[in-house]
């Protein structure tokens, strides 16, 4: 980040959620991960007015007063909270799929500490007074803090600039014309130029869309079976190329969103090799789904991008595990029941996701082996780092951003409902290992799984 | 069978007893009357969101000559085009509990959600681009009758391969009965992976001559504005089946209805090799089985799977 930058992001705090009691508590014998920190060990941990107070060794710290007691029986995990680059709250607008409150709700129950809101909104996220609206209902209605990223062009045209400037002095993140791509190379690199001035994560969709246009899923085998219209992956690959290509060019800074497939791997490492600033994230699903998931035409496989062959999916996990990619994203994207009963061409793009990502890529990648537990911590938190933001820390002084997860614990997603207002999640019905028991977020309790049992001291 | 949605859900038997049961159909078809009971006080509801004539007038047909009631519901002119959707269509008609519903629509795997969504037998007359597997099942009865079995006959599908839903059915349905299939058309219109279906794939017609059976597509002319191809003489220059490209021992078929001097020259459709006629006359007798085999043959069994299905039908896996 430039140093003109800087000066924008201390105007307004980035992060907005409702302030909620700060916790007291004693996280007894759990056992702490986290990498940043160099933890990987047994430990009492007490939060005391929403802060690590103290770590000891297991069993020696008591509850004090008002304090409430937590028992890791020497097997839980404590892991800091996950941060998520990519979620759509459809708040102003679209309130019958999420709002702010539902979906950081589904977020807490996932085990994230915080989320980065999407603007294709209605009214789109373009001007200053929406985004102070925005956060001040943030400020009502959020369960963990949200970050906000406006639109790059007014109203996701592609063909004027929103006024960057002012949104950042607003306490905007970043920019992202999520769910659309920046067509036009020019409309782009004047966005590049600008950040210059106001600093801020560009983050992109990458599609062409005359390569994409009418596509309902991946193009390949089962698209040809099924009759329907294919999106080619290299709809993507081509424009993670062009615009990291632009961002080197321009010096710039772009995080790429939702990687799909293979060549868009090495795209973004290419560019990486060459010292650009580029940055990117992948989405569950794309780590654990492919083409073959959607024979059955269940509309909850339909998103965007589409779910891609096996051989992509294992190119995402190498570039996860290697770092080419820097972090995980659910692109949480909620839509109503009725929305997605319909045919699958008709159905629109997306899955939710916040509530299954943890336990969807511990049971499919870490008990796997293909990543380590450690590995999945880090990239699951990666993405504060990625926008300026601090990463959630387990240290003494540090505000209480925790999760703590049983690895053991099963359940079959969607069985007891979902915290979201939408059910279209396309891991619903499977089983999965991994379950969030507690979720503390900016200092304060955001979920409390029912069957934690917590004691009062 | 309860429902008849796509040809992938049938085996070499199935559709053995199905254009079996259509030969004994067709002897009622020569007689001065051409109706059977068999499915007297059922009723086939039509529900059709695409215009077709041949389609739904030969259903029409067939569920009159059983003695089924017939309704046909256009989506046109309709709730559906005040904003109703798919599902809130189908439950409404489903009040007026049909055993059957004919459906056609544009959107690959509507007929698998219906049949989810109501408890009559659900025939697919064509789901977008996916499958058309009536006509996949008469084109296999009208070559049982001109040509008898069609074990390891050489069938070339050649056209518009990408938007077909005959081609997809076909493709399945002669695979089944022991054909090799070759498709041929333009690159711009042959889909990507098409071959992970078993068939072979070409780009000229220079081995049309290998074939026993050529099955020529409809090309429709709304392909030229999106520039599938440059322009209608260039494809019927390069892909049209004319009496220069087909030798006298192949037999000539077409789903209808024909773009003479597009994807056919007229003097094939007039030659004697071409069964395109037959096709026609074939549609309404296989419908007739297909109607009987879903509504008559296991009508108990049916309606046994349809309570188990009410339970556990919405979970997709």
């Amino acid at each position: 980040m430039s140093a003109a930058a800087s000066s924008f992001a201390d105007d307004a705090s980035p992060l907005v959620g409702a302030s909620q009691p700060p916790a007291e508590l004693l996280l007894r014998d759990v056992r702490v991960l986290d990498p940043r920190a160099a933890l990987d060990a047994r430990l009492d941990v007490r939060v005391r007015d929403g802060r690590i107070a103290e770590l000891g060794e297991p069993g020696t710290l008591e509850a004090g007063d008002g304090e409430e007691l937590v028992d890791g029986y020497g097997r839980l995990r404590l892991l800091p909270a996950f941060f998520d680059p990519h979620v759509h709250l459809r708040t102003p607008g679209q309130e019958h799929k999420e709002d702010l409150e539902t979906g950081t709700r589904a977020a807490a129950a996932g085990g994230f500490g915080a989320v980065i809101a999407m603007p294709n909104t209605d009214p789109v996220l373009d001007s200053a007074p929406l985004l102070r609206s925005l956060r001040d209902a943030a400020a009502r209605e959020a369960r963990v803090p949200v970050g906000f990223l406006p639109a790059i062009t007014r109203s996701l045209q592609g063909e004027q600039l929103t006024e960057m400037a002012e949104l950042r002095l607003q306490g905007a993140l970043g920019f992202s014309d999520d769910g659309k791509p920046v067509r036009s190379a020019g409309m782009l690199r004047k966005a590049l130029q600008y950040q210059r001035l106001c600093g801020g994560v560009l983050a992109l969709h990458e599609e062409d869309p005359t390569l994409s246009r009418g596509g309902s899923m991946h193009e390949g085998a089962v698209s040809a079976a099924l009759g329907i219209a294919g999106i080619p992956t290299i709809a993507e690959s081509t424009m993670v190329a062009r615009d990291a290509a632009l961002a080197g060019y321009e010096d710039a800074r772009v995080h790429f969103q939702h990687l799909s497939c293979a060549a868009s791997v090495e795209a973004v490492a290419d560019a990486k090799a060459r010292g650009w600033r580029v940055s990117a994230e992948v989405s569950p699903h794309h780590l654990l789904l492919t083409e073959e998931d959607v024979r059955g035409m269940d509309t909850r496989m339909k998103m965007h991008p589409p779910l891609t062959t096996d051989a992509d999916r294992l190119a995402l996990i190498d570039g996860l595990r290697a770092g080419t990619i820097d972090c995980v994203a659910t692109d949480h994207a909620p839509h109503a029941r009725d929305e997605k009963e319909v045919p699958f061409e008709q159905a629109p793009m997306g899955t939710t996701g916040l509530e299954t990502a943890f336990a969807a890529l511990h049971t499919g990648l870490v008990l796997t082996g293909a990543l380590d537990l450690a590995a999945l911590v880090l990239r699951m938190t990666a993405g504060a780092a990625l926008f300026g933001l601090p990463a959630p820390l387990i240290a003494v002084g540090e505000r209480a951003n925790l999760t703590l997860v049983d690895l053991a614990g099963e359940w079959v997603a969607g069985e007891h409902g979902w915290e979201s207002r939408s059910e279209n999640c396309c891991f619903a019905g499977r089983r999965l290992r991994g379950r969030v028991l507690l979720t503390l977020a900016a200092g304060g309790v955001a979920h409390r799984d029912r069957a934690l049992a917590m004691v009062e001291a | 069978m309860n429902h008849l949605i796509s040809i992938e859900d049938l085996d070499r038997a199935d559709i053995e007893r199905i254009v079996a049961q259509a030969e004994r159909f067709a002897e009622v078809a020569d007689r001065e009357i051409k109706k059977v009971p068999t499915l007297r006080g059922r009723m086939v509801l039509n529900l059709f969101y695409e215009a077709s004539t041949r389609t739904r007038s030969s259903f029409e047909l067939a569920a009159k000559r059983l003695s089924a009631d017939v309704v046909n519901f256009a989506a046109s002119g309709s709730s559906v085009e005040k904003g109703e959707s798919l599902k809130d269509t189908v439950l409404t008609l489903s009040a007026h509990k049909p055993d059957a519903i004919v459906l056609r629509t544009p959107w690959a795997g509507a007929s698998e959600l219906v049949a989810k969504w109501c408890s009559a037998a659900i025939v697919n007359a064509g789901d977008g681009k996916h499958e058309h597997p009536t006509q996949a099942l008469l084109d296999v009865y009208t070559l049982r009758q001109h040509v008898g079995a069609i074990d390891d006959a050489s069938i070339w599908i050649v056209g518009d391969v990408m938007h077909s839903r005959v081609a997809r059915s076909n493709i399945l349905a002669f695979q089944r009965m022991g054909a090799r299939v070759t498709v041929a058309g333009p690159p711009t219109l042959i889909p990507r992976g098409i071959e992970q279906l078993g068939c072979d794939v070409r780009y000229t017609l220079d081995e049309l001559r290998s074939a026993d059976i050529v099955y020529a597509l409809r090309m429709q002319r709304e392909r030229m504005s999106e520039t599938w191809v440059p322009s209608l003489r260039e494809y019927a220059s390069w892909y049209q089946i004319n009496g220069r490209r087909l030798t006298p021992r192949q037999i000539l078929m077409h789903p209808g209805p024909v773009n003479r001097g597009v994807e056919l020259s007229g003097e094939v459709v007039d030659s004697p090799q071409a069964v395109i006629t037959a096709q026609v006359e074939a549609g309404v007798v296989v419908r007739m089985a297909v109607l009987f085999e879903l509504l008559a043959g296991a009508r108990e069994q049916r309606s046994l799977a349809a309570v188990g299905g009410a339970g556990g039908g919405s979970g997709v896996a």
